[in-house]
Order: C-alpha cells, then structure tokens, then sequence
C-alpha cells in the first residue's frame, strides 16, 4: 500500500533528505520519499503494518526538525 | 509572503537597525569610556546579544533540541557554536551578522522554494473551486468531488470545466492551454467529450459527467505532477548522498584546523579558533542540497507550461542523455487520421462492390484503416446489408477474413494474400507499388478482384521535429510500422528518418525495440507512441513518450512523459528542457563546491574572514537558487 501525507513547515532540504533516510530504516517499510520540493511525504508499506510506521515516521520527523510535521 | 516570512522579516530589520545602533554605540562611546576591559567586555556583550537574540533565538532554540535528540550535524547547532565563538573572540558585529545574513539566506531560501512552488502548481489554477448542478431550475454550487457519472453539470462563460464529460447541450469554445500549452480554443458542440481543466470561452455548455473527479484529467495531471519531485533524479541522490558526508568532514576539519596548528606550530589558539569558525559557517550544505530538486522542479515547470508532462526528475535527466528515438509511426509521425484514397477494381468486378465488400468485412473492426474504409463506404450513400455477413474473423496483423453469403473473401494486406495463395500479378504490385500509403486487397477465393490505397497523412511538425532533434545530437531516429516498405521508406525520407522497420506485425514492434535498446549501449532509448496500443513498448523504453495523450488515461498511466497535444517538436523541447536543467545543475554544484572549498583554504591561510564565509554560504545559496529559478522562465523559440 502507497499514500502520499503533506508535510508542514518542512523548511529545509536537507532535513527533507535526513528525514527520508530515517524514516526508511523504520521496521517494515518498502519505500518512503521526502520531497521537499512537493513538502510530501510518501510511504510504501503493507497495510497491517502502516499505523505503527506512521507512528515511528511522525517520531522520525520530529527528531530531525521539531517545527516540521506530518499532517495525518 | 506568509506570515512566518512576514515574522521573520521583521526581525531581520529591526536587528540590523538595532545591530548598527549597537555598533556606534560600541565603537563611539563604549570604547572610549574609562572602564575596565573586562566590565566594557561584558556591556558589548550585552549590547550585541540583543540583535543576536532576536535574529537568532529560534536557531539557538532549535539547535538545543535538535542536539538533545542527537543531531549532532545540525545547521542550526553549528550556527550556533560559529556565531557564540565569534562572541568569544571578541568579533561581536560578526557574530550577530553572521546570524542576521544566514537568516536572510533561509528567508530567501524559503520565499525563492515557494515561488517556484507556486509557479509549477499555477497548474493547481486548473483545479476547479466548484461544479453547478442545476437544481429546480436553479444553479447550485457543488464541490466537484460530489458529483456523480452522469450527472449534468452547468459550466457557464469564463468558468472552468470541472470534470471530465460529453457535451450534452450548447456549443462554444474551450481554450486548452492550461493543459496542452496550446493558445487557439478548441470549437466544442453537443456530442464532443470535453475535458476537466479546459476553460469554457462562450457559450453555456451543459455536460454529462462521464468520470468522477479523482478520475478525471485534472486531478490525474496534478496528482502527477505533484509526484514528480518524488521520483529523484541521480543527481539529486547525489547531492544528499555527498551532504551527508560533507557536512562531518567540514566539521572534524574545523576541531582539526582549530587544535592541531595551535600545537604544532605553537600559535595562538584563537586566530586558529577563528579559522576554524570560518568552516562552521560554510558546513551547511543546503545551497547544494536545494539547488538541484530546485532545478529539476523548475525543468518539470517549464515543460507543463509547454503542455509536457514529466512523471519524475529522473526522466528529465534520462531525456537530456537520450541518443535514440523510435517512433510508432502512425499517431506520432503521421495525423493517425487514415483516408481512402482509390478504389481499384480489376477485370470484371465493380470499384462498388468492392469497397462494399471492404466495409463488411472492417465493419466490427475498430482499426483506423478500417474505420477509413467505412467512412468512404458510407459516402456512395450506400447502405450495408448486415444480414448478408455470415461471419468476420480477423487475423492480426493480416486482415480480415469474410464470409459472406455469397462466398468467402479476404480483405488486409500483402500477407494475408500470401497465406492464402492468392496471386498477385507483376502488373498489379507495379502499379500497387506507385501509391503511397497503405494497400488494402480485395480477394474472393481465388483471385485478387480489387484494392483500396489508403494513406496517412504526415504531420506538418514531423519534419522539424526529427531535424531539430538530430542537430541536438540524437545519434539514431527509427520509424516503426506496419506498412509495406516502399510506403515507408517513402515517408522516412521525407522526414529524413534514419532507420526504418517496416511490415511489423503488432507483436513485433515490442522485439524491435528490445533489440534497438539492447544494442544502444552509449545513451538511452526513447519510445514515442500515441498511447494507442503501445503500452508495452512505453513502459519498456528507458523513456516513454506518449503523444496526444490527453484523456486517454492507459497512455497516461504508462509512459514517462505525456505530451498533451500532439505536436511532435515537443520531444525536442523536452529534451532542451532536461539538458538546460541538467546544465543548471551542474553550474550549481561546481559553483557552490568551488567557492566554498576556496573560502575554505582562504580561511587557512588567514585570508578570509567571518564575512566571506558568510557570503561563501548564503550568497552562494541564494546565487544557486535564482540560477535553478532561470529554468521556470524558460521558453521555446523554436516552437
């Protein structure tokens, strides 16, 4: 399963960059993108597993910028 | 500008008023009192911090927590620790400048992204706010969502349409250019289907929704485009890949720099410390790491204002190292739009009977030759008799096999009369040969009894488009088709084509293609088909190109890049476009490299100070990002 999130307040674009490489370590996640250009964030996990990645992903987001967010 | 920037601004200007009050301050008074130096030390200190602090309080804040959760490498952190060495080094105006001037740089930084935001979703205009629906005689405003297949919606003068459908009443025209980059409206009437995203010049056109909303083009063209950053280019992983090391490297140089010639030399610590601060100052990559999504986003702008849609940055790049083009002939090259030309009868038989015969035999068939042969059918004013077909079989590739109630006969190609032993006299295929175009036999069980030449007509883009991509270094340009050979060598030459397959069988343009990339070793292939058909082939190409591919959503969903209309020169404008992008990038990356590793040395051998270094991160940045934003300005002139 893909779904696209819009971010918020994503300023930076390597923070974009450090964020997408976080959050493709999370356990269980096929592929993820920061575009920091489209302030999008895109996952590619299977379905029983994307609530708990969001939760990690938003934790990841949040470690490399504290203003930046995921809008759910 | 929104409101943060607004913020942001504001206290720019007032810390470097406050930053210029405190310097004379400093310089006129403070500096002449007779104090001790230490308490004037601690005033100066006082007086600079109050325009650091409301410049850089938010750096300092974010700094603080992005180091409690183990960023280390942070921008803001080694901001930070620049500016509060700079303080520790006496060099007060520095310090507070440094923070004043990488603000201004993230301020223009953030107003430049958005921009350029702004100006690629301008394709957001073509989002639709609102449907009317007509409800007891009266207009109603809908979000476009809510509305259903087959629902009539109501588009009036100057409005645009919001979802895909069929005319069902009214005729106007409907200007395109938000989706094709095409200016000359389009004449729409009852019965046409008309697409989301058009504008609605005159009349009021009462539609009949044939797609809901997520499905119609507009919300596919911007779902689209707004995916595009998300497939990077190798450029861009580049840059983030080459960020995650520089900014440690830059780093451990400057603890380096600022311990071991103190040691070795035995030189003062803080003209080493203040070296080293300069490599803080420059350890952001950010000019880097945004100037090339930048650029690329730019490249994917100017080619929708083109009406050229790029599915990803990566295919952009591709398109800028393309060295082979092979076009499906028909739709790409030619108009796709087939017309009989003549109807040959031979001994006896009569030029009516056999294009009724024709037309029986293409009737189910939804082939653009076939379609052509009941076109001129129905023209004699003739009319068919259904009842008289007693069954049609087609043979792919071939043509058609009819029996009809008074015999069998074969109508389709050279091939078909092959595998049916039918002969075709000398005389015949000399006199066939001279007709440009395609043949269609007419055969009874023994005998050819007559044939119909059809032909294409060439676009009159073909033959630019084709010379301005061989002068833009496009080594090999092939034409695939079905045709018999003498008509495409014909048409080849005409557009000056470089290699022709001809007389393939729907199957084989797949083969041909893998053969043609397989031995293409030095660039990338490019497949341009019009999306009928040819999904396959798009999906296999390093690049697919899908032409006139508007509303048709399989093509869409296929290829790579989707031009809107169908002007073949478009694929020589995608291809300046990725090779400008390409050029852009590289200038950035040089140029922001350079002049930072140049500052860097400088900064070693003591020639550059704090306010270089500034310019070597801010200014470089804010020189790469109206660099990267020339590409949105971009227009083709040779169109």
């Amino acid at each position: 399963m893909k779904k696209r999130f819009d971010m918020e307040d994503l300023d930076c674009a390597n923070c974009a960059a450090k964020m997408e490489e976080a959050i493709k370590k999370i356990d269980g996640i096929q592929d993820a993108t920061v575009s920091f250009m489209a302030q999008k964030l895109t996952i590619e996990a299977a379905e029983e597993d994307f609530d708990r990645i969001m939760k990690e992903a938003v934790k990841a987001v949040k470690k490399v910028d504290s203003d930046c967010s995921i809008v759910l | 500008m929104n409101k943060k920037q607004k913020r942001t601004l504001k206290n720019i200007i007032i810390s470097i008023i406050l930053l210029v009050v405190v310097t004379i301050i400093y310089k006129l008074f403070l500096q002449e009192l007779n104090i001790s130096s230490v308490i004037k030390r601690i005033i100066a200190i006082g007086l600079y911090l109050i325009p650091y602090l409301i410049v850089g309080g938010k750096v300092l804040l974010k700094a603080g927590k992005n180091i409690l959760n183990g960023q280390v490498f942070d921008e803001n952190f080694l901001m930070t620790i620049a500016t509060i060495g700079a303080f520790v080094l006496g060099e007060y105006t520095e310090a507070a400048a440094v923070m004043i001037f990488y603000q201004v740089g993230e301020l223009f930084e953030n107003i430049a992204v958005n921009k350029s935001r702004t100006a690629i979703t301008s394709l957001v205009k073509l989002r639709p706010d609102y449907a009317n629906v007509e409800k007891d005689g009266e207009l109603e405003k809908v979000d476009p969502e809510d509305v259903n297949i087959d629902d009539v919606i109501v588009v009036l003068p100057g409005e645009k349409i919001p979802l895909d459908g069929v005319i069902v009443e009214g005729e106007s025209y409907v200007d395109t250019s938000a989706l094709t980059g095409e200016s000359v409206p389009r004449r729409v009437a009852t019965g046409d289907n008309v697409m989301s995203g058009c504008v609605n010049t005159q009349g009021v056109l009462h539609i009949k929704v044939t797609k809901v909303f997520g499905e119609s083009t507009v919300a596919k063209i911007l779902d689209m485009v707004e995916n595009a950053s998300t497939r990077k280019s190798r450029s861009e992983s580049f840059i983030t890949r080459f960020a995650k090391y520089y900014t440690p490297i830059v780093v451990i140089s400057a603890v380096i720099v600022a311990v071991l010639p103190p040691i070795i030399l035995s030189q003062s610590f803080s003209m080493w410390l203040g070296r080293a601060l300069i490599f803080l100052v420059i350890s952001c990559p950010c000019a880097l790491v945004i100037s090339v999504p930048l650029s690329f986003f730019g490249g994917i702008g100017a080619a929708s204002n083109h009406g050229i849609l790029v599915k990803g940055s990566n295919y952009l790049e591709a398109m800028a190292e393309a060295n082979t083009i092979v076009f499906d002939k028909t739709g790409t090259l030619t108009e796709g739009v087939f017309k009989v030309n003549q109807v040959v009868a031979i001994a006896n038989e009569r030029e009516d009977k056999i294009i009724q015969l024709a037309a029986m035999a293409e009737i189910y068939s939804n082939h653009p030759i076939a379609k052509s042969i009941i076109t001129a059918f129905e023209e004699t004013g003739n009319a068919l008799d259904k009842d008289d077909i007693i069954d049609v079989e087609e043979l792919a590739g071939k043509g058609i096999l009819l029996t009809h109630k008074e015999g069998k006969y074969y109508v389709g190609n050279q091939a078909l009369m092959n595998a049916y032993d039918i002969p075709l006299s000398e005389e015949l295929m000399a006199e066939v040969s001279k007709h440009l175009g395609t043949v269609c036999y007419v055969a009874d069980e023994k005998d050819c009894i007559g044939y119909i030449t059809i032909s294409d007509v060439i676009k009159k883009d073909s033959k630019n488009a084709i010379e301005r991509l061989h002068k833009q270094g496009v080594k090999n340009s092939v034409m695939l088709t079905g045709d018999r050979k003498e008509a495409a060598d014909k048409v080849a030459k005409e557009l000056s084509i470089k290699t022709i397959l001809s007389e393939l069988l729907p199957g084989d343009k797949l083969s041909a293609l893998e053969s043609i990339i397989k031995n293409n070793d030095s660039g990338k292939t490019v497949f341009v088909g019009d999306g009928i058909n040819d999904a396959p082939a798009l999906t296999r190409a390093d690049i697919g190109i899908a032409m006139g591919a508007l509303g048709q959503d399989a093509a869409i969903e296929a290829a790579d890049i989707v031009l809107m209309d169908d002007n073949p020169g478009k694929i020589a404008t995608v291809q300046t476009i990725g090779r400008k992008t390409i050029a852009i990038v590289r200038q950035n990356i040089v140029f922001a490299l350079g002049v930072k590793f140049l500052v860097m040395v400088l900064g070693v051998l003591g020639v550059a100070n704090m306010w270089l270094a500034v310019f070597a991160d801010v200014g470089v940045a804010v020189i790469a990002i109206l660099n990267a934003m020339r590409m949105l300005k971009f227009k083709d002139d040779s169109m």
